[in-house]
Parts: C-alpha cells; structure tokens; sequence
C-alpha cells in the first residue's frame, strides 16, 4: 500500500514541479520567479523524502537539509540584492 | 508491519502529496505576487510536514529507532518560511516603489515604510513634512 502512495506521492510533486517551472519562465516580475525558485526547492525537498522512504535508506536526510539551506540562503540573497543593491554590505 | 500504521503512513504521504500538488496550483492561479505568497506556504507546512511525519514513522516500524533528522529538516523549514515570505513581499513592493503616489498621506512626519524610507531619515532631514517631500520627488 506504501508503494502505491508513494507512486501517486512522486507523480504530485512532479507536476507541481512543472507547475512551478511554468512560473518560473512566465512570471511577470522578478520576484514572481523568485517565489515559484523557493516553491521548486519545497518541492524537491518532499520528493527527496519520497524517495528516501522508497529506497528505504536514511542517507538522503542530510540531502533534504541541504536544500533547504541552500534554497533558503539563494532566496534570502536575491532579496537583499533587489533591496540593498548588495548581498553583503 | 501493522497494517493500521501501514494505512496511517500511506494516508500522510497522500496527505502531503495533495497539498504539494495545491500550493504549486495556487502560484499558477492566483493573479498577482502578493496573492500568490499565500499558496506556497501550504506546500511548505503541510506538504513537506506530512512527507516527514511519513518518513518518521516508516523508519519508526521498520527500524525501530526514532531519528531525528527529519524533526531538524521540519524545524528549519518552520523557521525559514517567515523570513523569506517576508523578504519576498518587501522586494516586491521595493520594485512597485512608484505605486506610493497612490497612497493617501500618512499624516505624520514620516512617511509610508520601504516607500519613503524610515522613520531615522526623516528625522534626519529635520522637516516636519520630509515623507510628503520624499514621496512627491
């Protein structure tokens, strides 16, 4: 039963995956794609959980924390260069 | 493993999946930046929440050890959504500066915040009416 909902899980994420892409080449401000960027990494983060349970290893955790590190970090600078004109003054 | 953990684990990974599947929609949907910051903060708590909640669980039944990365991953993300909501909205209105002649005087001798700077650089140019004059340059 774990298999079937992780089968739906992985298809899900991936079309919210797509659904985000769309956004990220539609957007009509900067920040628009900003956003849908932060969303894709939610994303792939859940999907990388997906496919730990799937694998059935825990070794990807500490891929997941990385994205959201980093995915946190990229987002928080790009912001800060459109206010500030500079990342670290 | 128990089937009422089984159904229990698979229902969350549904969970998750449903509402991952909603937030994206919502970006898609919703018409301009400041709507479409509310669709994926339900990805972000909901989505992910339940992903991990899953994962917990399965490596609680299969393992028999809870781990604790998945609480560190779901803490972050908590902490982390906030701030970058935050920091998206205020570059977003950053870029829209040109809308403040829209809004009406605020009144006071400072004007409206990330529009006419902050309450230190009007006190700086000493003026009782420094935000109308930013505002009006």
């Amino acid at each position: 039963m774990i298999a079937y909902a992780l089968l739906f899980g992985f298809v899900a994420v991936s079309i919210a995956l797509l659904l985000n892409l769309w956004r990220v080449f539609a957007g009509p401000t900067p920040m628009d794609r900003v956003l849908a960027v932060d969303t894709m990494v939610i994303n792939v983060i859940a999907l990388i959980i997906l496919f730990g349970i799937h694998q059935h290893t825990t070794i990807y955790f500490e891929a997941a924390l990385l994205f959201a590190m980093f995915g946190f970090i990229s987002t928080v600078a790009y912001c800060r260069f459109v206010l500030r004109g500079d990342v670290i003054e | 493993m128990n089937i009422v953990l089984e159904l229990l684990i698979s229902l969350l990974i549904v969970i998750s999946a449903v509402f991952m599947l909603v937030g994206s929609l919502g970006l898609i949907k919703l018409p301009d930046l400041m709507t479409r910051l509310h669709a994926p903060t339900k990805a972000t708590t909901a989505g992910v929440g339940g992903a991990l909640i899953a994962s917990m669980l399965y490596f609680l039944a299969a393992d028999g050890a809870v781990s604790i990365h998945e609480l560190l991953i779901t803490l972050f993300l908590f902490l982390t959504a906030p701030v970058t909501a935050h920091f998206v909205s205020k570059a977003y209105l950053h870029q829209q500066r040109d809308r403040g002649a829209e809004l009406p005087a605020t009144g006071r001798h400072c004007g409206w915040s990330t529009f006419d700077g902050s309450r230190a650089d009007a006190a700086r140019d000493d003026a009782p009416d420094a935000g109308d004059k930013t505002r009006n340059a």
